[in-house]
């Protein structure tokens, strides 16, 4: 009996790799297993090695396993570039097919299944996938049908007859397999609570947050690992009488989105690196006309295009400081599914708030995996519009001109939206005077900019770090960001268990930055280990700017296009002491 | 009812005295009183240059965005509140360089929002360099030799875009002028009318006097039908594009929001921002 399970589909791109995965993956979902996944892809829709890497737990898991239990492989090159992660007692299930080989310089076994030749035994070789689910499910003694209603669910559409046989695909590879059983070593599952829970990627939230927080226009332009937010959304939003708008490009959309916000309606842009880098003047005229605007960066490989499908977090110093000249700004970084969508509603109120551009910052890994979600509490949710005037205004004078930029204490000055009676003002990227006049008198110039850094100089943001802190004194102190929270916590638990004092802080407001919650367990740790997915230490960068320590910082870079696998935390550590 | 007074702010523009672009403040003022707008119920748009200063010059909400970007900004303007009316607004560089791409997809996109570009085949702010409409040969501090590229042809390359509304007009017929940015604003889909609005300064080619002795209008062309597109092009091609009036107008392509599937009725900026909790755990229910 096992309480988890590494299981690994690989073949090439276009050949349902992906399906495969996902009919096993939501069928143990809705067994109430806890499920982490990731997929390995390329930037091309045909052809070129896939897999999708999922780990079944009856408790909670947040990141990728070490090793691998089950690789199931369609072709020699999925063994080939696979092999490595399975552990001495794990199991090939190949195609028969293209006569798979065993590397030997390894102790699991490899069984060949006729995958293809059952599928076209039965209609069509396309099944050979279903096939590969029943054999897995003989090797975990699962009852297959737990694949039924997925089954259903995904070719109800094509007809009775087509559900009704790729049940049979799976029906024969599972008796195919458990026939031929003697002597293989089967990893029953425990079972699991049977609760029924979400099972989404990160950009789901993303999109389910902004929906939640009252987004009801997006602007964006399609790009890897951000399409999924837009694909959404323009199925969801029409009902709510809004829309999606595919721009021409990512200036438009920024700009695009920026016309809407000044307008009334919370409006969300999503994109990756390279339109981030072409939205960065759009982010500046939202910061200098304090016209709110949330952006999310699904953070991949750079710089350029780079590696459009691999895992990075090396967008920080660009989204902190990105655009030309000074503006307020907050950047925000999830790291996991949940947080991704309370993040993102709450970045429309604080966009509204401060009247300023929000930057919700993902990863690949968070953006594209896919994972089991515990409960959404919606009435954390809370639309909170700021000093937005509703209420009838006071008539102006003559010509005069409604104080849009007025100098307050909190730098927050009253917005009123076009169409207002007496709220007529203009917006300029031009510095202005309170009425929003170009000026460029030198005592006005310092009034505004001093009025817009101070709005955020005292935000108000829940848990702005995730914190786990059981020492006082730590021997290490690791910090991280986005989606390397799951390795984190699992290496932790590992060195705690050999005795080391492991506290860990997940960053989860990165600018402005919160040093008086971070300082004090940096002050109580020996080393603080910074866990990032880039080649320079961003984070632990902005960490040494923030609160010093500099010689305890160490840095722990991975910018391979992987994301961190727990045990490279773990021993990345055990060098340290 | 507002008066085009009423559309008069106390700025005093910065543009040189004789600019073109004054001429185009006083049409804009002009045609929204016409239609009967109230101030607060315009929003001008507008880019960067000289002319992109003309959403200061306004009395109504004003936007002066960044250069080349006045079209998005409008159609999100747009977008949230379907009752405002949207006018976009900035020179020839703005629409026709660095924002072309936008131009050319705001036309095929047919949002409800009337762009008016002054067009004066130089860049004015920058103090003389060549602009995308300059003539080849055209001298200018950035082609000292004479300008070796081709001016664009906005008009024709509206057309091709899938243009619903096509109008030129020059600045000194601010009669005209002052109708075509009223059809502009009462047609159902995004409308372009570019404007001859002569830099006194900087450009000593295309001068009031130069464009006078140019220009055809439209309706001294016998026969001319703008509703005929290929009637259109050829009319164009022949005049050089010199050619002020309505040259375009299709009413029966629906704009963008007609077409646009479930969007509200009322502006989106008044929409309800809470969720049902129902239509929540229905969305939930399906990642289930």
């Amino acid at each position: 009996m096992i309480n988890q399970l590494s299981w690994k589909v690989g073949g090439q791109q276009g050949e349902g790799i992906e399906s495969t995965g996902e009919i096993f993956a939501i069928a143990l979902n809705r067994l109430g297993y806890y499920l982490y996944g990731y997929r390995h892809f390329s930037s091309r829709i045909k052809g070129g090695h896939t897999n999708n890497k999922i780990r079944v737990s009856t408790t909670q898991v947040r990141s990728i396993a070490d090793d691998l239990d089950i690789l199931v492989a369609f072709d020699q090159e999925t063994i080939d570039f696979n092999y490595k992660e399975l552990h001495s007692k794990g199991v090939i299930l190949a195609d028969a097919k293209f006569n798979p080989k065993k590397p030997e310089d390894t102790e699991a076994s490899l069984y060949a299944v006729p995958f293809t030749e059952i599928a076209t035994q039965l209609g069509t070789s396309l099944m050979k996938n279903m096939v590969a689910i029943g054999a897995t499910a003989a090797l975990l003694d699962l009852d297959i049908q737990v694949f039924e209603e997925v089954v259903k669910e995904i070719f109800g559409k094509k007809g009775d007859q087509v559900v009704a046989k790729n049940m049979e695909a799976i029906k024969a590879g599972f008796d195919n397999m458990s026939a031929n059983l003697s002597g293989v070593r089967t990893m029953q599952l425990a079972k699991a609570d049977g609760k029924k829970r979400m099972f989404m990627i990160g950009n789901d939230a993303i999109a389910l947050g902004a929906l939640a927080g009252g987004c009801r226009f997006m602007a964006a332009y399609p790009i890897t690992p951000a399409s999924e937010i837009m694909e959404y959304l323009i199925k969801k939003l029409p009902a709510l009488g809004g829309t999606v708008i595919q721009t021409e490009d990512e200036i438009a959309a920024a700009t695009m989105a920026i016309g809407a916000n000044y307008a009334g309606v919370r409006t969300l842009t999503a994109s990756a690196g390279p339109g981030l880098s072409l939205k960065m003047e759009a982010i500046g005229l939202s910061g200098m006309t304090e016209t709110p605007l949330v952006i999310v960066d699904t953070q991949r490989g750079g710089p350029s295009t780079g590696l459009p499908t691999k895992q990075e977090q090396s967008d920080l110093m660009a989204m902190i400081y990105g655009t030309h000249g000074e503006i307020p700004k907050i950047v925000m970084a999830p790291s996991t599914v949940e947080e991704a969508f309370y993040d993102t509603a709450e970045a429309f109120n604080l966009a509204e708030e401060y009247q300023v551009p929000v930057i919700v910052l993902s990863d690949l890994q968070l953006s594209l995996g896919k994972q089991t979600v515990e409960p959404l509490n919606f009435d954390k949710v809370e639309i909170r519009r700021g000093k937005l005037i509703t209420d009838e205004l006071p008539e102006l004078e003559g010509k005069a001109y409604f104080k849009r930029y007025e100098v307050t204490e909190d730098g927050i000055s009253p917005r009123v939206l076009p169409g207002m009676k007496n709220g007529i003002h203009h917006v300029t990227g031009v510095e202005h005077a309170e009425t929003g006049k170009p000026s460029e008198l030198a005592e006005n110039r310092k009034a505004q900019m001093d009025k817009r850094m101070r709005k955020i100089q005292n935000i108000r943001f829940n848990t702005p770090v995730h914190k786990n802190v059981k020492h006082e004194e730590a021997d290490v102190l690791f910090v991280g960001f986005n989606s390397t929270r799951g390795v984190i916590e699992e290496a932790m638990e590992r060195l705690e268990k050999d005795g080391l004092k492991v506290n860990h802080a997940h960053i989860r407001l990165i600018h402005p930055f919160p040093t008086d919650e971070v300082l004090p367990l940096v002050q109580s740790a020996k080393k603080v280990v910074v866990v990032e997915n880039n080649a320079t230490g961003q984070l632990a960068n902005i960490l040494k700017m923030n609160v010093g320590h500099a010689n305890k910082i160490v840095n722990h870079l991975k910018y391979d296009g992987n994301p961190f696998l727990p045990h490279e935390v773990y021993s990345k550590c055990k060098e340290l002491f | 009812m507002a008066t085009f007074k009423d559309f008069r702010n106390d700025v005093k523009p910065n543009w040189c005295p004789g600019c073109g672009d004054f001429s185009v403040q006083a049409a804009l003022q002009r045609a929204a009183a016409n239609v009967g707008l109230e101030p607060e119920n315009l929003a001008v748009i507008s880019g960067i240059g000289c002319s992109g200063r003309i959403s200061g010059y306004i009395h109504s909400y004003g936007f002066h965005g960044i250069h080349g970007r006045a079209l998005p900004i409008a159609q999100g303007v747009k977008m949230a509140n379907r009752d405002l009316t949207v006018i976009a607004s900035g020179g020839d560089g703005d629409g026709f360089a660095i924002g072309m791409a936008h131009t050319v997809h705001a036309i095929r996109r047919n949002i409800d929002i009337t762009y008016i570009v002054m067009d004066n085949q130089i860049y004015g702010l920058t103090k003389g360099q060549t602009s995308p409409r300059s003539a080849a040969g055209f001298k200018t501090k950035s082609t000292p030799a004479g300008s070796i590229e081709q001016a664009i042809s906005p008009m024709e390359l509206a057309l091709t875009a899938g243009a619903t509304f096509v109008a030129q007009s020059f600045s000194t017929d601010l009669k005209d002028l002052t109708a075509l940015i009223e059809a502009g604003i009462k047609h159902k889909g995004f409308s372009l009318i570019n404007v001859f609005s002569p830099c006194v300064t900087y450009n000593k080619v295309n001068t009031y006097d130069w464009f006078k002795e140019n220009l055809t209008k439209l309706s001294d062309v016998e026969g001319y039908d703008p509703h005929n597109r290929e009637m259109a092009m050829q009319t164009l091609m022949k005049y050089n594009g010199l050619v002020t009036g309505l040259i375009y107008q299709n009413t029966e392509q629906k704009s963008y929001q007609e077409l646009v599937h479930g969007y509200s009725e009322t502006p989106l900026s008044k929409a309800d921002l809470k969720l049902d909790q129902s239509y929540f755990d229905k969305l939930v229910a399906e990642f289930m």
